[in-house]
């Protein structure tokens, strides 16, 4: 039990004078997948049932190699900033915070390895 | 975390089922969320029946005639029954909306009646709204100026004034707000639609000079950017507003300082 009045409780803290760039970050990047995704989807789609040989010439070429790159780094920024946005909607405090903290990890974990895997094949 | 199950203490359990009115051959069920604080027991929903032959056309109609001649104790707010006070504001068949404009044949079967969703009750279908308004208030909603006050009136062209046509009518009813998923989980940081389509108000104010001020006070994760596009606020509006498009448009205008 705290006696703050109504107006203490709503002004909170001020305001953080941040989360624009957040928001354009996701705005920018959600128009961006929605332009390579198709292409990755081609081109992952192309590969599908092919034999190793053939996956691996596929993702070999320069253009499919680089979409996929594309793909996993700024797929994986977009959704770990998706994610805390809706982390910070249903959780509080310490779970919040270890909670984010495992999607970032996760999600440079995800590209990190999905780039180790290009490089190799790619190169 | 979100709590997504009410406490023991809030479930709502079956009501006092009234007596049918007698003679009566249009009669229609009302089913109407009630507690009361003092009894310390859980909320109910109570059944009631009117003769419609001897009702108003409005919910608001009917709420009265039940606390007129059938349970004085029913609690709600009601003052202007014109939707312009905003008072009577409660969820009518699922929806958040005004009771004095909300017209019964707009309602198919039996009439149920709730709170605003999400808000301490104080009693009834009186919800504490103490938040809701300190949250508009900390929006600042007059007009700031640092110009020296002009000798006859501040001007304002009649394009500008245009630009304040489907934000000012907003009779604070809170529907909106209420209807707002991320207000429900956010309420403590969000403002919540309705405090941010009088934010924009203000902003977009040809004569107010506190523009900068007003977007760094919004410029906040959770203040304005938990704002999700849900757009239940549009929906619900009894008086036909938008608050997500007002939303939408302080955040172009945060984008367009930045970028």
């Amino acid at each position: 039990m705290r006696y703050l009045t109504d107006r203490k409780r709503a002004e909170g803290r001020g305001a953080a004078h941040a989360g624009t760039e957040h928001h354009w970050y996701m705005q920018v990047s959600a128009v961006g997948l929605a332009l390579i995704i198709p292409v990755f989807i081609y081109i992952f789609g192309s590969a599908l049932g092919g034999g190793h040989a053939e996956v691996v010439a596929t993702f070999g070429r320069p253009f499919p190699a680089i979409v996929t790159a594309l793909v996993l780094v700024f797929g994986m920024q977009h959704f770990a900033k998706g994610a805390q946005m809706m982390i910070e909607d249903y959780f509080r405090k310490s779970t919040k915070k270890i909670l984010i903290m495992s999607v970032i990890i996760l999600s440079y974990g995800i590209t990190a390895i999905g780039l180790f895997a290009l490089a190799k094949i790619a190169l | 975390m979100a709590e997504f199950k009410l406490p023991k203490n809030s479930r709502i359990t079956t009501g006092k089922t009234w007596p049918k009115p007698e003679g009566a051959t249009n009669v229609r069920k009302f089913q109407i969320y009630r507690w009361n604080p003092d009894d310390g027991k859980n909320p109910r929903v109570d059944t009631y029946f009117l003769d419609m032959d001897k009702c108003g056309p409005m919910v608001l109609d009917a709420l009265i005639k039940i606390k007129n001649e059938v349970d004085p104790t029913l609690s709600f707010r009601r003052s202007c029954r014109e939707g312009i006070c905003g008072s009577c504001s409660m969820n009518i068949d699922g929806i958040n909306t005004l009771a004095c404009i909300y017209g019964l044949d707009e309602i198919k079967g039996d009439v149920k009646i709730y709170p605003l969703p999400h808000m301490a009750v104080v009693k009834d279908l009186i919800p504490d709204l103490n938040h809701f308004y300190a949250q508009h208030a900390s929006i600042m909603p007059w007009l700031e100026t640092k110009t020296n006050r002009p000798a006859k009136e501040w001007k304002q062209s009649i394009e500008d004034r245009k630009k304040l046509d489907g934000l000012y009518e907003c009779v604070m009813c809170a529907s909106c707000s209420t209807s707002c998923p991320s207000y429900w989980w956010n309420s403590d940081r969000y403002l919540g639609p309705a405090a941010l389509l009088h934010a924009y108000r203000w902003i977009i104010d040809s004569r107010d000079e506190a523009t900068g001020e007003r977007l760094g006070e919004l410029e906040d994760p959770f203040k304005l950017y938990r704002c999700h596009t849900i757009m239940n606020c549009a929906k619900t509006c009894p008086k036909g507003l938008n608050p997500a498009k007002a939303i939408a448009e302080i955040k172009k205008m945060l984008v367009e300082r930045h970028v």
